[in-house]
């Protein structure tokens, strides 16, 4: 027998009744989830729509992400149900699950269809990536050398992976989740901790100055 | 001053920036606080620098903020 569901203290109305409703039973949490999930399709489709123009998905294929992330991020709700504690709304706290797998069915496309191999190497793509402008060429071409030397001699190999898949080849961070199989946190931190080393280096030899880095 | 913003703006670290992980897990509840006009900054200055840095959880943070906004009309 399902138990009631402890609800916490100071918890909206509403939230608090999504709780109950989910922790019933038979057709009461079916009609829960009915609505749980028509909410949640309704938002994972605006958001896919949101991110459309920066994507090279419409159509189906965008609604299909967005049928996608609605059911899983269902299933992720439901098995988790019981770690919510209350200090938000429960349907923010829900929309949360269908906007990370949002994210997350977005970088599974662009894995199986890369606009480029992941492990291209386009030095040419970085005076566009940063703003550098082509007619002042003699001004920045000592500055990419010494970012490319830096590439190759200061990154780890992990790290360099990341940075070149990342900022030369435009690899969503959330597709090279996919194919390292690796965490969001990881490569994050991978391209953090390069960036830093990367703008000692240059730093270092008087291409940028030294004051960027928050301590605080 | 440097005279490569955008490169410079990249390669720029922020000690305060927590992560993905703990930005991911406090995502909903620092949103709250944003939509509510709440000073979500300076209560979680490392979420806030770390949603600065970071393109796919700062893209996640928007569609949260936009889900709630559309939940309130």
């Amino acid at each position: 027998m399902q138990q009631a569901p402890e609800v916490p203290a100071g918890l909206d109305a509403e939230s608090a009744e999504w709780l109950h409703e989910l922790a019933a039973t038979g057709s009461r949490r079916d009609a829960a989830l009915a609505r749980l999930h028509e909410r949640l399709l309704r938002i994972a489709r605006k958001e896919t729509a949101r991110r459309a123009p920066r994507l090279s998905i419409s159509g189906p294929e965008l609604d299909d992400v967005a049928y996608q992330a609605a059911a899983d991020a269902l299933l992720a709700i439901t098995a988790k149900v019981g770690q919510f504690r209350g200090d938000s709304r429960f349907t923010t706290w829900a929309y949360k699950f269908v906007i990370f797998e949002v994210s997350a069915k977005i970088g599974r496309h662009f894995w199986r269809h890369p606009a480029v191999p992941l492990d291209a190497e386009d030095w040419e793509r970085l005076p566009a990536r940063f703003g550098f402008d082509p007619a002042h060429q003699a001004e920045w071409r000592d500055l990419l050398a010494a970012l490319r030397r830096a590439v190759d001699t200061e990154l780890t190999p992990r790290q360099r992976e990341v940075f070149v898949a990342i900022v030369l080849n435009d690899v969503p961070l959330d597709t090279l989740v996919l194919s390292l199989a690796s965490s969001r946190n990881a490569i994050y931190k991978m391209l953090f901790d390069a960036r830093r080393k990367l703008r000692a280096a240059l730093a270092a030899n008087g291409y940028l100055s030294d004051d960027s880095s928050r301590s605080s | 001053m440097n005279g490569w913003p955008a490169l410079d703006r990249f390669l720029g670290t922020d000690a305060r920036d927590v992560g993905c992980a703990e930005a991911m897990q406090m995502l909903h509840l620092y949103a709250e606080l944003v939509a509510s006009g709440a000073f979500a900054e300076q209560r979680y200055p490392g979420i806030a620098a770390h949603l600065r840095a970071c393109g796919p959880c700062g893209e996640d943070f928007d569609g949260l903020l936009a889900a709630m906004s559309d939940e309130a009309q």
